[in-house]
């Protein structure tokens, strides 16, 4: 229903800190948008902009056509969500649901309808009379979720929603808001700095970092082709393995104590540099005998999850962790020869950790 | 726990705990046997044989009639019960409003503000009472309760306000952005979301202020001269002492009844009382 | 819910968004705080900021009432510190304070102590403590009064007929006695003050640290000086403060009980400074009077800034 706008958005507070940096983001209509990152890297400053309770410093904020800059919160035609729920303790859930509708002088029975549309989506019908203190954390998250979407607003602001939630409740209601989503069509902007919900809730997601946006982009494009070495080492769970290695003069190997690898041909051009290298945990599999892009090291500590086996070792003076099938059957201290397909591997300029 | 013998508790708790109770509630007792007993057995001298001062023989009523008929002793209930409530209405609001711009809104002077308020939070009513009865007549307020419903918030608002401002600082800030975005106003969230959830701490800085207001004393004396629009404290003092002559009986007894309801309020609300009271001393 | 509801939805809300000017306004942080501010910052300037102003002009002139009188400098200070009386009556103020403040706290962290632990009817015992706190001090110093009156105490009456005194006490009669007695009875009042509120800041201690400390082999006295005193002295120095700034400017204790009497010995700075400027309508006299308690107000209320300040950085 409506595209966000965000141009050359800058935050600067009193006390001089500097929390966005010159953010410039298009949410399309109907877009699921993760904003990702670590804690002060701007991502909640620049949701609370969007939503006018923090003042903007200079850039600009469209939502829809109207530039909302100047608007307060209550004229900007948005809901949101915040991480402690901030459900008003002193009415039951019916009038915390009600209460964003009776502002705006809507019809009793339109408000009741909305209402009871909304709890019957979120199955909390039974709540309507309670208090918020008689609720547990999960039926509070559905609250404070069914008070913003009573209101069928432009769009739907999501402040680290579940970080409150025990993690089973959290993957259940992770489902529940990307089917809420799509049911409802309402552009949405997400915070959150728990890669794992970005990525599976975004229909695109920012990366930020210290008040900068890194990459904006599908999950699987940030996955695939990080643009630089903070989002390759932000998405992704266990993180990249980064190690710092020397190109061969000749530009077909990277090179450093202990570990030779073969580098595909884009690398070619970067002979005699020293780079980061950086390989995911899943890139790396046990060698068998035809594998010639391998290297042999110790494994430290075997983290067997069920589904998948986690070995811990080190490489070029770096720890490293490989991703391997269940079935292996591998001891601390055994040595072990890891393998991996060049076209899998991510190179980093040392200095800018831009990708190349 | 630690262990304790048994004579220890007796020496160290219950004997101290007896000790401290009678000294507290001794002159309440005596107040209200003074209260209903008739003059004969009341001027019974230290040294006579055979007084039972601690215990009324003959109860009487005759006090209460004589303040009912010689007094404006209602009146002065009443005065005090309206200047009380009206002055504590009149700071809590100025008490709320001030501390939630103080808690809550970021402008510039804010600090200074707080701490000025603070500073007045600690200025006795004895330092100003001279220059404040001239200004109290210059504005027509002489003699009229308004004179000390407008002057007790000088001591009420700075503490409603230091009181309501920890308070509103407890409350998470996201209850009012919320509000805001479900189409409130500042004003509105402050007074649909933010005040009734401080409920509470507005019972206690009420509590506290209704019974700084019903002790106060200086200013009522100074600022009231005609009988009927005397305070309870200063009817008490001005009218029940004739000359040197003091009616003993009639004064415990005035002492009693203004003291009572002041009493039972506080019994209703001792939780929030010492709320206020804990609170009115936190940084 | 497809485009067409929404657009409506769009619509209805174009219409019915709609708040006066005046919220408008008050949207602006800066506006708003100033609006709520005004009524208690008006009140305030008005009933304390001004008459501030005006008792430091009053202490500069000779008015009296119904004489504007004129500006006659520092003289009203210079007699003032000449006046025998006012001297002894600011000696009483600080034996008064000084006395008084030591034994509300002795007794009030003695019986904070009593009360935090649990005992039956300890919510109506902790309630009824507090009763001298609430009463309107001047009806309970009139209990005082009686009690200690020179013909009909009680008090002579249970000591003579117990045996311990021979002769009455000169309870209000003795400029010494009378002295200590109001201590006692300031002492009676504001006990429960310093009770309760320390009551709160030891429900705060932990009792492992008891726990802890007596495992250590410490005894009651060692662990009340080190544990719950260092834990307990932040609370304690705000409530010094408090209850410095109550009595060193008490007045109407005094005025009920001794009336300054007998012969100016119990004569505190406010209630002489009542005596010259209303008793006998000397305002000028009256206000240099009132201002000699502000230096020391000044001085209690600056460390207690400093302190919170700290309190903040810390």
């Amino acid at each position: 229903m409506a595209i966000v706008t965000i141009r050359d958005l800058n935050k600067k507070y009193e006390n001089g800190f500097h929390a966005v940096k010159d953010v410039n983001l298009e949410i399309r209509d109907k877009e699921f948008m993760v904003l990702v990152g670590p804690s002060g890297c701007g991502k909640t400053t620049t949701l609370r902009m969007v939503a006018g309770l923090e003042e903007i410093t200079s850039g600009e904020i469209r939502i829809g056509e109207r530039v909302v800059n100047d608007l307060p919160p209550m004229d900007r035609d948005i809901a949101m969500v915040f991480q402690n729920y901030a459900l008003y303790p002193h009415k039951t859930v019916f009038d915390n649901m009600a209460f964003g509708l009776q502002m705006r002088k809507y019809p009793k029975d339109e408000v009741l309808k909305r209402v009871r549309d909304a709890a019957d989506i979120l199955g909390i019908e039974a709540l309507l009379e309670r208090k918020p203190r008689q609720l547990s954390g999960g039926q509070r998250q559905r609250v404070a979720v069914g008070r913003a979407i009573v209101r069928h607003p432009q769009v739907f602001l999501f402040d680290e929603p579940l970080s409150n939630l025990d993690a089973k409740l959290r993957v259940q209601m992770r489902v529940e808001l990307k089917r809420l989503h799509e049911r409802l069509e309402t552009t949405a902007i997400y915070v959150t700095h728990d890669q794992v919900e970005a990525m599976t809730l975004g229909t695109r997601v920012v990366v930020m970092k210290d008040g900068y946006v890194q990459q904006v982009g599908e999950p699987l494009v940030l996955y695939g082709q990080p643009a630089n070495k903070f989002v390759a080492g932000f998405i992704g769970s266990p993180a990249m393995n980064f190690v710092d290695v020397s190109i061969s003069g000749d530009g077909r190997h990277a090179e450093t104590e202990g570990l030779r690898l073969n580098v595909p041909d884009r690398i070619r051009a970067h002979g005699g540099k020293r780079l980061t290298l950086g390989v995911r945990p899943e890139a790396l599999r046990i060698a068998n005998g035809s594998d010639e892009h391998g290297f042999a090291t110790k494994v430290d500590v075997v983290e067997p999850l069920g589904n998948e086996i986690l070995l811990n070792f080190r490489a070029g003076g770096a720890p490293m962790v490989a991703r391997v099938d269940p079935g292996v059957r591998l001891k601390a201290h055994e040595s072990v020869r890891f393998a991996v397909d060049p076209e899998r591997l991510h190179f980093f300029d040392a200095t800018s950790e831009a990708a190349l | 726990m630690l262990i304790e013998r048994k004579w220890k508790k007796w020496v160290f708790f219950y004997l101290p705990m007896a000790v401290f109770i009678v000294f507290t509630l001794f002159p309440f007792y005596w107040m209200a046997i003074t209260a209903f007993r008739p003059d004969n057995e009341l001027y019974a001298t230290w040294r006579q044989p055979n007084a039972a001062p601690l215990w009324t023989l003959h109860p009487t009523l005759e006090h209460f009639v004589g303040l009912m008929k010689t007094t404006a002793f209602p009146t002065w209930l009443w005065n005090t019960m309206a200047i009380a409530l009206v002055a504590t209405g009149i700071s809590l609001v100025c008490g709320m409003f001030a501390g939630y711009a103080l808690a809550r809104l970021k402008f510039r002077g804010s600090e200074f503000l707080g701490t000025a308020i603070f500073i007045t939070y600690l200025v006795p009513q004895t330092l100003l009472f001279i220059p404040l009865a001239d200004i109290v007549r210059d504005l027509q307020l002489g003699n009229t309760p308004w004179a000390l419903m407008l002057t007790y918030p000088t001591f009420l608002i700075p503490f409603c306000t230091w009181l309501l401002m920890g308070y509103f600082k407890t409350i998470p800030k996201e209850l009012e952005e919320c509000a805001r975005i479900d189409g409130a106003t500042r004003f509105g969230a402050m007074v649909r979301i933010i005040f009734p959830v401080a409920i509470p701490g507005i019972l206690s800085a009420g509590i506290f202020a209704f019974t700084l207001s019903w002790n106060e004393f200086i200013y009522a004396l100074i600022f009231m001269s005609s009988a009927d629009q005397k305070t309870v404290p200063v009817g008490v003092v001005s009218e029940l002492i004739r000359g040197d002559i003091f009616f003993w009986g009639q004064l415990m007894m005035g002492a009693l009844l203004g003291s009572v309801p002041v009493a039972i309020v506080y019994s209703f609300f001792v939780e929030y009382y010492v709320t206020g009271l804990t609170g009115s001393v936190k940084g | 819910m497809g485009r067409g509801r929404a657009r409506q939805d769009l619509h209805l809300r174009a219409e019915q968004v709609r708040v006066s000017r005046l919220t408008r306004l008050l949207e602006s942080e800066k506006a708003l705080a100033a609006a709520l501010l005004a009524p208690g910052v008006a009140i305030l300037v008005i009933f304390i900021a001004y008459p501030f102003v005006m008792a430091l002009w009053y202490s500069l002139t000779s008015i009296r009432v119904g004489d504007p009188g004129h500006f006659v400098g520092l003289d009203n200070f210079t007699k003032a510190l000449n006046d025998l009386i006012f001297q002894q009556a600011f000696k009483n103020t600080v034996f008064y304070t000084f006395w008084a403040t030591i034994f509300k706290l002795a007794l009030g962290m003695w019986l904070a102590l009593l009360l935090n632990r649990s005992f039956r009817f300890k919510r109506i015992v902790r309630a009824s403590m507090l009763l001298p706190f609430i009463i309107p001090t001047v009806l309970s110093a009139f209990a005082w009064r009686w009690m200690f009156d020179p013909t009909f105490s009680v008090m002579n009456w249970a000591l003579y007929h117990g045996g311990i005194i021979t002769d009455r006490l000169p309870f209000l009669s003795s400029g010494d006695w009378a002295m200590w007695c109001a201590v006692l009875v300031n002492t009676w009042r504001g006990m429960p003050f310093f009770a309760i509120t320390l009551l709160a800041g030891l429900q705060t201690i932990s009792p492992d640290l008891h726990e802890a400390a007596a495992l250590d082999g410490a005894n009651a006295w060692h662990r009340f000086w080190n544990v719950t005193w260092p834990l307990l002295l932040p609370v304690t120095l705000v409530v010094v403060v408090f209850s410095v700034i109550q009595t060193f400017s008490d007045f109407q204790l005094i005025y009920v009980l001794t009336g300054g009497g007998p012969a100016n010995s119990t004569h505190l700075i406010a209630t002489y400074a009542y005596q010259i400027g209303v008793g006998s309508g000397l305002l000028g006299e009256g206000a240099a009077l009132s201002l000699f308690m502000f230096p020391v107000l000044f001085a209690v209320v600056w460390v207690q800034l400093r302190y919170l300040k700290r309190m903040e950085n810390g």
